[in-house]
């Protein structure tokens, strides 16, 4: 029974707390990249997708528990994000080389 | 049907060692869902990005359309919701059944709030002629004082409309899944040592917090 609790890692109140507080606070600063983001250009899209990226992070590692999840779990869950990027690459590479033969598209 | 015996006070199917291999195996096939969420919604987002790269003054003027102070209020509330979904998790680790009763029930109510405001924005849409794809009404848009500088707008809000509308049932089904946990919550079902549905619903959840998280500078900031 005792060793049960081990395993299954209970995060402290106080964690789940401050990485709310975290994410209230990125989307602020989202927003307030927003507002200036005739200043941030080229980068406005990059910084946005940026601050998306922190805040996936702290959902996946605390709130899914991912931080203190089995290895095989993990392995599992980014193999996901492997596929989807294969899948933008391979896409990205079919339609813009159609653009600039000036074919199909 | 698998017989089953109880092992540290859980039911455990025959075909596991205990209660732990259980519970890890479950939860294990939770996340091989996920995958296929990632996976779903992914195609939907790669294809925005690439047809976003091909016409941006197109997608610029879609995504004016949109109010990004919704869509700010809505992340606000996902976000809280997360906290409470995984607090009702919480709740049960430490074996205290009435407040996880709360937490999850405040998560419904977020969610609820969320559904809401996305019916607003939709049957504003809709009012002014905003359509997926072909559907796209530019007759009641010039009515509406729209002049529209891309006819063929509807691309844009084919992938709104398709990306937050597939988003939207997965908050119904949410809903549904975490009414559903907390009535067993109600009857006491749950305890430090069995909790698996509720872990489960919370990572769904999560995933449905996880892709808003995306979503929102994708459709409304980014344009």
């Amino acid at each position: 029974m005792a060793q049960h609790h081990d395993e299954n890692h209970i995060t402290p109140l106080n964690t789940y707390l401050k990485v709310a507080g975290g994410l209230f606070l990125l989307t602020f600063l989202t927003i307030g990249a927003h507002a200036i983001r005739e200043h941030l250009q080229p980068f406005s899209a990059l910084i946005a997708f940026a601050i998306a990226g922190v805040k996936a992070y702290l959902v996946m590692a605390w709130f899914m528990h991912l931080k203190y999840d089995t290895v095989s779990n993990r392995i599992i869950f980014a193999t996901g994000f492997f596929f989807l990027a294969l899948l933008f690459a391979i896409s990205s590479l079919d339609i813009f080389t159609r653009i600039y033969q000036g074919s199909v598209l | 049907m698998s017989t089953s015996r109880v092992v540290n006070g859980v039911n455990v199917a025959s075909h596991y060692r205990d209660e732990k291999h259980q519970y890890a195996s479950n939860k294990e096939g939770i996340w091989l869902f996920m995958v296929t969420e990632i996976l779903m919604f992914g195609g939907l987002f790669v294809g925005y990005i690439i047809y976003h790269s091909m016409y941006p003054e197109l997608f610029a003027e879609g995504a004016s359309f949109l109010d990004w102070r919704l869509g700010f209020i809505n992340t606000l509330v996902l976000i809280f919701s997360s906290l409470t979904m995984a607090l009702g998790i919480y709740y049960n680790q430490i074996s205290q059944p009435k407040k996880a009763t709360w937490a999850l029930a405040i998560t419904l109510i977020c969610a609820a709030t969320f559904m809401v405001i996305k019916y607003f924005e939709y049957t504003h849409k809709f009012h002014i002629g905003i359509f997926p794809g072909a559907m796209l009404n530019l007759e009641t848009l010039k009515e509406h004082g729209y002049n529209i500088q891309h006819p063929n707008l509807g691309l844009y809000f084919g992938f709104y409309f398709c990306m937050s509308g597939l988003h939207g049932i997965h908050v119904l089904i949410g809903m549904g899944l975490i009414a559903w946990v907390m009535i067993k919550n109600m009857k006491r079902e749950f305890n430090a040592n069995y909790y698996t549905p509720v872990e489960g619903v919370g990572i769904f959840w999560h995933i449905v917090d996880l892709i808003w998280i995306f979503l929102f500078p994708l459709l409304y900031l980014v344009g």
